[in-house]
């Protein structure tokens, strides 16, 4: 008896430690964000370091954007084609295909790919950086690690993102063409013209651009907080590379339904 | 570590990518450049009855978009719904007694506002009103018209 009432207060105790824990990590990240935010006007007076950034975040993920945008375009074309022919409508594949990516998969998907792409690359880094102990030295040397490292890499994050969703919606939009109009034989003045006629600047551009942007916003702090946070040891690096990836995909995706909600209300 | 010049041509390039495929995006994607609300003159018509009529529906002249639905409100004075018709300024020359009439494109298709051009020689300006209009034809008291005189005809 007594043998399970301490059992069964080892689990709560265990239960609320670990409670506990992930308050005070989520507490740290949120002070975390703070000081990165308060750091950036720093940074602005020194471009170059945000170039350095923009370089590994965006020039780097670009490759893998293309080649997934070209192909979730392709696959576009052939779904929506195969089921818009049923009911005689295939005039409709570049609504179809145009709402799809701009709303939706354009942010998510390369918000996706940002995250495994650069968000791990960036939470690696940082890890190594805090294992090999960079931090306390570069504060040794008076300079601020949130000013030199981390509000580069968050702004950098911050402006990338929208780009590679654009880029990633116009070549989807490309490979749907391709497939659609070239393979399929859509009228290709039908497909431009059903487009124009069904994504709205205002709300569908808009609706994807803000979601972009939020989601480079938390993907970034997501992989920045993880690599700041991790445990340095080269188990510890690994461990917040992965869950760097885990993390933000999840909020991500949260955060995508939580948008669509929001955005889709305003406009009604 | 690339040199800092490369580094520069590379982002100065993915940011022009971008700035191009948000442009590309903007233009040929999205009706940024179909629909100008901008450069229009507002109009209203009473309808005994709109349909599915909506905010940002078609208007057009023989087929040809002129204008968007920018309003549609109740008037409770009249008994009447009150639509705003936002018309291209381009368009300017609709005489006054233009009549304005709700139609469906297809059998299910959306509402629009269609316009008949009348005679006069003025024209409709920012704040007329269309004097002569046509309601929305509603598909379910056709039918149920239609039964009701069916039923009748087979008391007789």
């Amino acid at each position: 008896m007594a043998d399970g009432v301490a059992k069964s207060g080892d689990t709560l105790g265990a239960l609320g430690r670990g409670a506990l824990r992930s308050f005070e990590r989520t507490g740290r990240a949120g002070l975390f964000l703070l000081r990165v935010l308060k750091s950036i006007p720093a940074v602005l007076a020194r471009p170059w370091l945000i170039v350095q950034q923009l370089y590994s975040v965006g020039v780097l993920t670009i490759v893998i954007v293309l080649v997934a945008g070209a192909f979730v375009g392709m696959v576009l074309g052939l779904q929506g084609y195969n089921i818009l022919v049923r009911f005689n409508s295939e005039a409709s594949l570049g609504t179809f295909v145009g709402l799809t990516l701009v709303r939706e998969l354009g942010p998510v998907v390369t918000a996706l790919l940002f995250a495994g792409r650069a968000g791990s690359a960036l939470t690696a880094e940082l890890g190594l950086m805090k294992a090999t102990e960079q931090f306390p030295a570069l504060e040794m040397m008076a300079v601020d690690p949130y000013k030199r490292v981390l509000a580069p890499r968050m702004l950098a994050g911050f402006i990338a993102m929208p780009f590679l969703a654009g880029i990633f919606s116009a070549v989807g939009i490309m490979g749907g063409y391709v497939i659609g109009v070239d393979l399929l034989g859509v009228d290709a003045g039908t497909f431009w013209s059903q487009m124009q006629k069904a994504v709205d600047f205002h709300e569908d551009m808009m609706t994807g651009f803000w979601k972009s942007l939020a989601f480079g916003f938390a993907a970034t702090w997501i992989a920045l907080f993880e690599g700041y946070d991790s445990v340095p040891t080269s188990e510890g690096v690994g461990r917040a590379t992965t869950q760097s990836v885990v993390h933000s995909s999840l909020a991500v995706l949260g955060l995508n339904f939580i948008l669509t909600a929001f955005l889709l209300e305003t406009n009604a | 570590m690339m040199s800092r010049r490369v580094i520069e041509v590379w982002v100065g390039l993915f940011v022009v990518g971008g700035l191009l495929a948000l442009f590309m995006l903007a233009m040929k994607a999205s009706n940024l450049t179909t629909v100008s609300t901008a450069d229009a003159y507002q109009v209203t018509a009473r309808f005994a009855n709109v349909g599915g009529l909506s905010v940002k529906s078609p208007v057009k002249a023989s087929g040809v978009l002129v204008g968007r639905v920018s309003d549609i409100s109740y008037d409770d004075g009249s008994h009447e719904a009150l639509v705003t018709l936002s018309i291209e300024k381009r368009f300017a020359s609709f005489p006054s007694d233009t009549s304005a009439s709700i139609y469906t494109a297809g059998l299910l298709g959306e509402q629009y506002i269609g316009l008949a051009p009348g005679a006069e020689e003025d024209t409709l300006k920012e704040g007329s009103t269309i004097m002569f209009t046509d309601s929305a034809v509603v598909l379910e008291q056709m039918i149920s018209q239609f039964m009701y005189k069916k039923m009748a005809d087979d008391d007789k």
